[in-house]
């Protein structure tokens, strides 16, 4: 048993863990009868939550809780698998990635996310601020106005051949080179 | 019961988020880098299993545990606020290293800082809701 332990809580290779979130679309249709996506939460949190007299927010939010369920079920699985399979070694980032970062200015590889930058702790840093509150602004409008986000378009859109989907991760792209290429530099100057 | 299994899977796929390094701000930077083949590799097989399993419930009519007939519904055709809210979607990945899967996942594994972008996501949300019918679709 504590060998199995040991051998799960090594870090999953992408052959292992692409394909079990792959089967996540057939477990919704199947078992849930929805379809996969998880940006739909923020919509469902902020219908249930705020109070306001937009068409785009009047629905029945309690017929989709399901979804909230299930992020709650994400959140779960994290702190199981941090807490029970967590690995100490560092996170196997190829080392042009990591020179890159450190380029960045960035110091700390140790843990699964840099503590330098997400951490309340680090909230006094305009970086930090511009991520953790600008980058979730985004996210949210951004998931909204393109009608889904990585799980909804890129793995549930392509999986049934939808253009919109294909066209929603062009774009995705070319945001997040666009912030990676361009912007990140100029943030880390 | 759907909420049930709904839980279930949640909790799968966050252990999954975990260990295979998806919620890393580093892997995210590394994906738009091209420095790594990881990300690819995860989001390619994911679609790869995806698309094989909607063939299969096609071709077989695969009908869900309530006992419908499974159909997917096509996505409305609005290629624009597909493209610009993807880039906009884009921009915010590549900043918080984090679509909204990984942000619940991050708070679970301790990183508790995200639930602030999750308030700030909603908030999005709320803007978006407001501004909808001026926007392009």
């Amino acid at each position: 048993m504590i060998e199995f332990i040991n051998w799960i809580s090594q870090p999953w290779p992408w052959y292992v863990a692409g394909p079990i979130i792959g089967l996540m679309v057939p477990l919704h249709l199947i078992l849930l009868n929805r379809t996969f996506g998880i940006s739909s939460s923020f919509r469902h949190m902020c219908a249930a939550v705020v109070p306001n007299n937009f068409e785009f927010l009047k629905y029945n939010w309690k017929q989709e809780s399901w979804n909230l369920v299930f992020v709650v079920g994400v959140l779960i699985g994290s702190f199981l698998a941090s807490q029970f399979l967590a690995s100490d070694a560092p996170i196997a980032l190829s080392e042009s990635a990591i020179a890159r970062l450190k380029a960045f200015g960035l110091t700390d590889f140790t843990g699964q996310h840099p503590i330098e930058l997400f951490s309340w702790a680090a909230m006094g840093n305009w970086q930090t601020i511009l991520f953790v509150v600008g980058g979730g602004f985004l996210v949210g409008f951004g998931t909204r106005y393109a009608g889904g986000c990585t799980s909804g378009h890129a793995i549930m859109g392509l999986s049934h051949f939808q253009f919109p989907s294909f066209v929603a991760v062009l774009g995705f792209f070319t945001g997040g080179l666009i912030m990676s290429w361009v912007l990140l530099p100029l943030i880390f100057a | 019961m759907r909420n049930f299994i709904a839980l279930i899977l949640g909790t799968l796929l966050g252990i999954i988020f975990m260990k295979a390094e998806v919620l890393s701000w580093f892997r995210i930077q590394e994906m738009f880098a091209f420095q790594s083949f990881h990300m690819y590799g995860i989001i390619g097989s994911a679609v790869a299993v995806g698309a094989l399993s909607v063939w299969i419930i096609r071709k077989m009519g695969v009908k869900s545990i309530e006992g419908n007939v499974i159909e997917l519904k096509d996505k409305a055709p609005n290629y624009k606020s597909a493209y610009i809210g993807g880039t906009i979607f884009g921009l915010g990945w590549a900043m918080t290293g984090a679509c909204p899967g990984p942000m619940y996942a991050l708070i679970g594994s301790g990183t508790t800082v995200f639930i602030v972008s999750i308030v700030t996501g909603i908030l999005g949300v709320l803007v978006y809701a407001a501004l909808r019918p001026k926007l392009p679709h």
